[in-house]
C-alpha cells in the first residue's frame, strides 16, 4: 500500500469517500438529531472528535494489541471517549445534552468509528489516523449539516432557531411548514437525493449494475 | 508473534482498562460540579415554564428571583414551614428526592397504593410561591412524581392561588416511549392542562383540614371536548399510551390529594378567603 498523504486523508471522505454517502454507514443517528441545525453541529463535533481521537490512540498502541481481542480494545477505547465528550456536553451544554439524549452513547456503536479505527488506524501511523478519523468526522458532519439545514429550514422556517420564512424574515407572505421534514423519514429522502447528487457528478462511485 | 502469547494479552486487557478506567473517573468527579449547576438551571428553568413566566432571552436565575421555594410538609396541618431550620432543614441543599430514600425522612404512602409502585414518600419536600406585585400570592408549582409504562416521570404542576384551577404542566424527567408516553412533552397536550379544575366545587366547600377533598382531575381516554360530561376535570388521553395516562391520573391525584399537597391547597385556600396582609408578611420572611 502506497503512503497515504495528509491532505488526501484529510479530504477524501468528505466527498471522493464520504462515510454516509459511499460508505452508507453512521444513518441512524443521521436520522434522528438533525431536525435542528443546533444538534446537528453538536453531534458532528462530538463524531468528529471521537473519530480522531479514537484513530489516533487505537494507532498509537496498534503494535501492542494482540489480534485476539483487538475488537474489544478498540471499544473500549471508543467507549471511553464517548463517555468523556457526553461528561462533558451535561457540564456544558446541558440543553443540547438533553435533545440528543441516547444519541451521544450511541456514537460508540456509530460504524464509522469503528470502522476506521479497524480498517485504518490499526495499519497506519497516529498522526495520520487521526487525520482519517477527522476527515471521516468531516465527512460525516457535511451531510448532517446539509440534512439539518433542510430539515430545520423547510421544517420550522428557522435555522438554529432564528426564523428565516416567515413574516419575520426573509419571506413576508409567511410560511407554512412541512411537518414531514421533522420526521425521520425525510432524512432517508434528503440522503437519498445528496447520494444521488454526488454520483452524478462523481461516474465512479456509481454501482455497476 | 509476542503479542499473541495470553500474557501479553491478560496485560494488555489490564492496562488498558486500568487507563480507561482512571480517565473516564476522573472526568465524571471533575465535572460533577458543573453538571450538577446545569441540572439545578434547568429545573429552575422547567419551573418558570410551568408558571408561564419563562423569558428566552434572560438569564434563567435572575428570573428565578420571583420565585420563592417554601418548606411544606406533605399532609401536616401547618404544611407551609415558616422556619426549615427549626426542622433542620436548609432550603438551599435539602434534596426531597434522597429523602424519600431514607427511611426516617420518609413515611409509607398513605393509602398504600395511592402513589402506584411507590411505597414511600419524603415527609417534607419544596413547594414554590409566585406572588404578584402587590405581594398577594399569584400561583403555587407544586413538585409530582410518579410511575408511568418504564419510568418514574418527574415533573411540576402549576396551581392557581385559588388552590384549585390547574395553571400548567411540565415533567423535565422521564423515560417513557419517544411518540407514545414520550408526548407528555408536546407543547400541544401541555397546553389542554391550564384551567382544568383538579377538585369538584362541592369538594371545595365542604374542606376542612381533617375532611380534604380528593381531586377529581383525570386524563380521560380519547379527546375531550366541551361536550365531554364533566370537561373541566378531563385532560385529553395520549394516544397509544393509556398506561402512562392512567399512570399520570394517579400521582396528579395523589400529590393533589389528602396524603400530599392537598392540606397545603387548603391552607392557601383559607389564606384566600381571610386574604389577611399579616399571613402573607410573615410567610416572607422564608424567602431563601
Amino acid at each position: 500500500m502506497a503512503e497515504p498523504k495528509t491532505k488526501d486523508v484529510l479530504l477524501d471522505p468528505i466527498i471522493k469517500n464520504n462515510p454516509i454517502a459511499l460508505q452508507i454507514l453512521g444513518i441512524c443517528s443521521a436520522l434522528a438529531v438533525t431536525t435542528k441545525l443546533e444538534t446537528a453541529i453538536a453531534m458532528s463535533v462530538a463524531v468528529t472528535l471521537v473519530t480522531g481521537l479514537s484513530g489516533a490512540s487505537v494507532s498509537l498502541i496498534r503494535n501492542y494489541i494482540p489480534n485476539s481481542i483487538r475488537i474489544i480494545v478498540q471499544m473500549t477505547i471508543i467507549a471511553m471517549l464517548v463517555i468523556l465528550v457526553d461528561q462533558f456536553l451535561k457540564a456544558y451544554f446541558y440543553g443540547i445534552s438533553k435533545q440528543m439524549s441516547v444519541f451521544v452513547g450511541l456514537i460508540i456503536t456509530n460504524c464509522i468509528v469503528m470502522g476506521r479505527a479497524e480498517a485504518f488506524a490499526m495499519k497506519n501511523t497516529p498522526s495520520m489516523s487521526f487525520f482519517d478519523g477527522v476527515g471521516n468526522g468531516l465527512g460525516y458532519s457535511f451531510i448532517l449539516i446539509v440534512v439539518a439545514i433542510f430539515r430545520e429550514l423547510l421544517g420550522k422556517g428557522e435555522l438554529l432557531g432564528h426564523k428565516i420564512l416567515g413574516p419575520e424574515g426573509l419571506v413576508a407572505e409567511g410560511y407554512v411548514s412541512n411537518g414531514l421534514m421533522l420526521l425521520p423519514p425525510s432524512a432517508f429522502f434528503l440522503i437519498g437525493l445528496i447520494i444521488w447528487a454526488i454520483r452524478t457528478f462523481n461516474k465512479d462511485q456509481v454501482n455497476a449494475s | 508473534m509476542q503479542t499473541e502469547s495470553p500474557k501479553q494479552t491478560m496485560i494488555v486487557a489490564t492496562c488498558l482498562c486500568l487507563v480507561c478506567s482512571v480517565l473516564v473517573s476522573t472526568a465524571a468527579v471533575v465535572l460533577r460540579p458543573a453538571q450538577q449547576i446545569q441540572k439545578t438551571l434547568d429545573i429552575q428553568k422547567n419551573i418558570l415554564k410551568v408558571a408561564g413566566l419563562y423569558d428566552e432571552t434572560r438569564k434563567v436565575d435572575t428570573q428565578f428571583k420571583v420565585v420563592e421555594p417554601v418548606l411544606i410538609e406533605l399532609a401536616g396541618k401547618r404544611p407551609r414551614i415558616t422556619d426549615p431550620a427549626e426542622e433542620g432543614i436548609d432550603l438551599k441543599t435539602y434534596d426531597p428526592k434522597k429523602a424519600a430514600k431514607k427511611e426516617h425522612d420518609s413515611v409509607e404512602v398513605n393509602p398504600p397504593g395511592a402513589l402506584p409502585q411507590i411505597a414511600r414518600r419524603e415527609i417534607y419536600t419544596i413547594a414554590y410561591e409566585v406572588r404578584k406585585e402587590d405581594g398577594s400570592l399569584d400561583q403555587v408549582i407544586l413538585p409530582i412524581y410518579g410511575k408511568g409504562l418504564w419510568s418514574t416521570l418527574y415533573g411540576f404542576i402549576a396551581v392557581d392561588a385559588d388552590g384549585q384551577t390547574i395553571r400548567g404542566i411540565t415533567f423535565y424527567q422521564h423515560g417513557e416511549t419517544p411518540g407514545l408516553g414520550g408526548e407528555v412533552d408536546n407543547p400541544a397536550w401541555k397546553s389542554v392542562w391550564p384551567g382544568k379544575s383538579a377538585f369538584a366545587a362541592s369538594d371545595i366547600k365542604t374542606a376542612s383540614f381533617d375532611h380534604l377533598p380528593t381531586p377529581t382531575i383525570q386524563v380521560a381516554k380519547g379527546e375531550v371536548t366541551a361536550d365531554t360530561p364533566q370537561a373541566e376535570f378531563k385532560v385529553d388521553g395520549l394516544s397509544g399510551a393509556t398506561i402512562t395516562s392512567n399512570g399520570v391520573t394517579a400521582f396528579v391525584r395523589y400529590w393533589l390529594g389528602p396524603d400530599a399537597f392537598g392540606s397545603y391547597l387548603h391552607q392557601i385556600r383559607s389564606e384566600q378567603a381571610e386574604s389577611t396582609p399579616t399571613s402573607s408578611a410573615a410567610e416572607g420572611e422564608t424567602n431563601g
